[in-house]
């Protein structure tokens, strides 16, 4: 029997609904939508209760892995960073690992160190602005307005560093593009210092606000089981207690030489999955302090490339651990200047498949909190 | 480098002052004064010493010595002035006009930024003119399936509503308020159990999603936070003995209710958060859950009237809280004596003979006297204070408290997130009703315990 279907012009003003024996509404959330991001998640309500949640992206997508297939490896750097301009040495980083062992280049000491610095500075200032949002999808506009004024700070050092305020392009095979400036060691101790005196404060009017506990504790709990079988990885993987950092279970450059330790929660909500990113930002700061006293003072910042290098008849595989996760390159060679496939492994998307199993039987209110904390960037996820 | 503020220079500054004074100066010239005299055309004009005042002889009277004083005593006591300007919209309008300044200024030094700078050349003072001129500008568009005469209809309802709250407000002694009624808590109750009609009426009318889901949550938050708000009020009531709002005023003269009502303070500041959308409680326009709830579909000065409607509310519940709680006017007077010079046949003097132009001492300003003998009788020693000396410090106490319950009504903005709706809703029904009985209780006992009351201790 064919459903009984109401034309629309007749129906009353008021709400418009598929069914009238329907409970369920249908809401776009995104792409324009302040909660959403570059993105869509397409949410069925039930009241006050989402029963089913889509995430839909796809609307930045820019076709990064083709373009790489047109360039050389050294015209590949400017471009493959644009997923995530926030943390752009640390999605620069597996591509460039990859290219040094395929090329086979050697990297100075002094090199590899000055990668870690910038690297574990972009990670901070990539969670500044993830904390930022994650704030004013909350309601909290001051914790949208501290962390994105203290994060000039560390976009300031970097500016010092690579003459770029967020799109570095500052690895290159060999080593960093160029050196760092006279007094660098100075400026860095201090500025790292003062920052790190500010985002303990955050502390104090956001984690342990009362409302923010009783808002975000226990909504949106990922379980260890869980998080491992969807594959989860970075921050929502350490909140649900897996102890898993790339930095220490497949240390690159010089991370081995470095005292890193990882932050590891248990409870897997939404706000502990908000929290490890400001306790990493605190290591960060440890990372840099220690590097800075590491460092070789004098030496040489990169090894001269060949022009137009070419990849031996290969593929590699390198993953590094970004501000949201791991991010992987998987880099195909036939011995020509070109990759002749290049597949960029992003963390935001893996986080991303967990948002439905999350989302189901939650409060509404719980939405931006819960999708946020999945530390996921959408430009990321569409590559 | 990050965006850093001009410093503040001498020049610049004056330059401001100059720049605005000129526009106001010819602005008030070229279309002020045409305005007024055009309006004065269509409105009724009263008989001042005998005489009828009409459009033509108005700016003539205001500059003849003789008939300054009845002519503005006479607009002062006329019913027009007090709705359209003191103590009824113009003033309340004036305060939310204030108080968004504030709000922007404050939270921007709170969150380590500058906030409006540049409009108005000093602080930004004339950034609301701006944006005010913005949306007057803006199209007004409607969804094409609203329901069009509802859709039209709630701002300007919602405006009207909030006009009729001030209305109630008595801000000075004497009778200074628009309303004043013997049951005037009552309607004070009655006015704001329009609120939630008007905004579920427009959710519902948008015919559109987001509105809707933040009308029914405007629709449970300000229901179920009525009634916490009703009886947190009650142990004044049972106090004092009278639902007139001048009386509760005036029962307060020696100490404000929140000495012995500080749990009904409390219950009533935090549903007054709720019933105006505040942060923590802004769930019907929680901005990354659904759009801007049950704003979503307003736009250009539909958007901008409800902006002022709400403003307007913020200003009467902090003045509802101040007159209840924290004693209105009442304060110390302090308005001094002043030399003033007095025209005789202005101020009718008993039994004076002579120069009709004199110079005396006066306690303030006699312009603001009900009756004009008020000042001679003060010397004589008949009165203490006249009514104009208590007016003007009267108004003053009642705004310094009623900025300062607005200051602690803007504060939670820059220090909470929102909460969420299942626990807004146990915070109303569990703890601030029982809370509020509680209240009612203290003054229950406060009364039969023989404290305050009639043949009470205080």
């Amino acid at each position: 029997m064919a459903e009984q279907v109401i034309p629309t012009k007749k129906m009353p003003p008021g709400l418009q609904v598929e069914n009238v024996d329907d409970r369920i509404m249908t809401l776009n959330v995104g792409p324009q939508h302040p909660g959403s991001g570059h993105m869509r998640i397409i949410v069925k309500i039930d009241g006050d209760y989402i029963v089913d949640a889509d995430p839909d992206p796809g609307y930045v997508h820019r076709g990064e892995e083709k373009m790489a297939e047109s360039r050389n490896y050294i015209t590949n750097i400017p471009h493959l960073e644009r997923p995530v301009i926030h943390d752009s040495c640390n999605i620069l980083y597996p591509y460039i690992l990859g290219v040094e062992d395929l090329v086979g280049i050697e990297v100075p000491e002094r090199a590899k160190y000055v990668r870690v610095i910038a690297a574990e500075l972009n990670r901070c200032i990539y969670i500044q602005y993830w904390l930022a949002i994650y704030g004013i999808f909350l309601g909290h506009s001051t914790m949208f307005m501290w962390p994105t004024g203290d994060r000039e700070l560390l976009i300031d050092l970097m500016e010092k560093i690579t003459g770029a305020r967020v799109t570095h392009a500052y690895f290159i095979p060999g080593g960093v593009r160029n050196d760092v400036p006279a007094n660098f060691e100075d400026v860095c101790l201090r500025q790292v210092n003062y920052f790190e005196k500010r985002i303990k404060e955050y502390a104090d009017i956001f984690y342990d606000n009362p409302i923010l506990k009783a808002r975000t504790e226990d909504t949106g709990v990922l379980s260890r089981e869980d998080a491992i079988r969807l594959g989860t990885t970075g921050s929502v993987l350490r909140a649900s207690g897996v102890d898993y950092d790339l930095r220490i279970k497949e240390p690159y450059d010089v991370y081995d030489e470095l005292d890193v330790h990882t932050n590891v929660l248990k409870e897997g909500d939404s706000y502990a999955r908000s929290k490890i990113p400001w306790l990493d930002m605190l290591e960060s700061c440890n990372i840099i302090r220690q590097a800075l006293e590491k460092m070789p003072k004098s030496g040489s910042i990169r090894k001269k490339l060949k022009p137009n290098p070419k990849g031996r008849n290969d593929e590699v595989y390198h993953r590094v651990e970004s501000g949201r996760g791991s991010a992987g390159c998987h880099i195909i060679s036939r011995e020509k200047p070109e990759p002749y496939r290049l597949k960029l492994s992003v963390s935001s998307f893996r986080n991303l498949i967990a948002l439905p199993y999350l989302l189901k039987g939650e409060k509404l209110g719980n939405m931006p909190a819960v999708y946020w904390s999945l530390n996921y960037w959408p430009v990321e996820a569409d590559r | 480098m990050s965006v850093i503020a001009p410093k503040f220079r001498l020049g610049y500054f004056l330059k401001g002052i100059f720049d605005n004074a000129f526009w106001i100066l010819t602005l008030v010239t070229l279309a002020g004064i045409p305005t007024i005299q055009i309006a004065l055309f269509l409105i009724p004009l009263p008989v001042i010493n005998g005489q009828l005042l009409t459009a033509y002889l108005a700016f003539t009277w205001l500059f003849n010595p003789t008939m300054q004083i009845p002519l503005i005593k006479a607009l002062l006591y006329s019913d027009l002035f007090r709705i359209a300007a003191f103590p009824g919209f113009g003033f309340a309008a004036l305060i939310a006009a204030g108080t968004i300044f504030v709000e922007r200024k404050m939270l921007a030094k709170l969150q380590l930024r500058v906030g409006p700078f540049y409009c108005g050349k000093i602080e930004g003072i004339l950034q609301l003119v701006a944006d005010g001129l913005k949306l007057i500008s803006k199209e007004i568009i409607i969804p094409a399936k609203a329901d069009k005469p509802l859709f039209w209809a709630a701002p300007v309802l919602f405006v009207g509503t909030a006009a009729a709250f001030v209305a109630l407000i008595p801000v000075a002694p004497g009778g200074w308020v628009v309303a004043d009624l013997d049951v005037g808590l009552l309607a004070v109750f009655a006015v704001i159990g329009f609120f939630p009609i008007i905004t579920i009426l427009s959710a519902w009318s948008a015919n559109s999603k987001f509105p809707f889901i933040g009308g029914i949550r405007a629709l449970h938050q300000m229901v179920s936070f009525e009634i916490p708000l009703i009886l947190s009020l009650l142990g004044v009531v049972i106090l004092t003995g009278t639902l007139n709002l001048s009386e509760i005023v005036e029962s307060q003269s020696s100490f404000p209710w929140i000495i012995f009502m500080p749990i009904g303070a409390i219950v009533f500041f935090i549903t007054v958060l709720a019933e105006l959308e505040r942060i923590p409680f802004d769930l019907p326009e929680a901005e990354s859950e659904i759009v801007a709830g049950w704003l979503t579909e307003f736009s250009g000065m539909i958007y901008g009237l409800v902006q002022l409607g709400s403003y307007l509310k913020l200003y009467a519940f902090a003045a509802l809280f101040v007159i209840i709680f924290l004693g209105g006017w009442t304060g110390p007077v302090f308005w001094p004596p002043l030399d003033v010079e007095l025209i005789t046949e202005g101020i009718p003097i008993p039994n004076y003979v002579g120069d009709p132009i004199l110079t005396v001492t006066t306690p303030g300003l006699p312009l603001l006297d009900k009756d004009p003998n008020e000042w001679v009788m003060q010397q004589q020693g008949e009165l203490v204070y006249t009514s104009g000396q208590l007016l003007v410090s009267g108004v003053i106490w009642f705004v310094l408290k009623t900025v300062g319950v607005i200051f602690f009504i803007l504060l939670p903005r820059g220090v909470f997130p929102r909460i969420r709706l299942d626990m807004l809703l146990h915070i109303g029904w569990y703890k601030l009703i029982g809370l509020s009985f509680v209240n009612i209780f203290i003054a229950l006992g406060l009364v039969y315990a023989g404290v305050i009351g009639p043949g009470g201790i205080l």
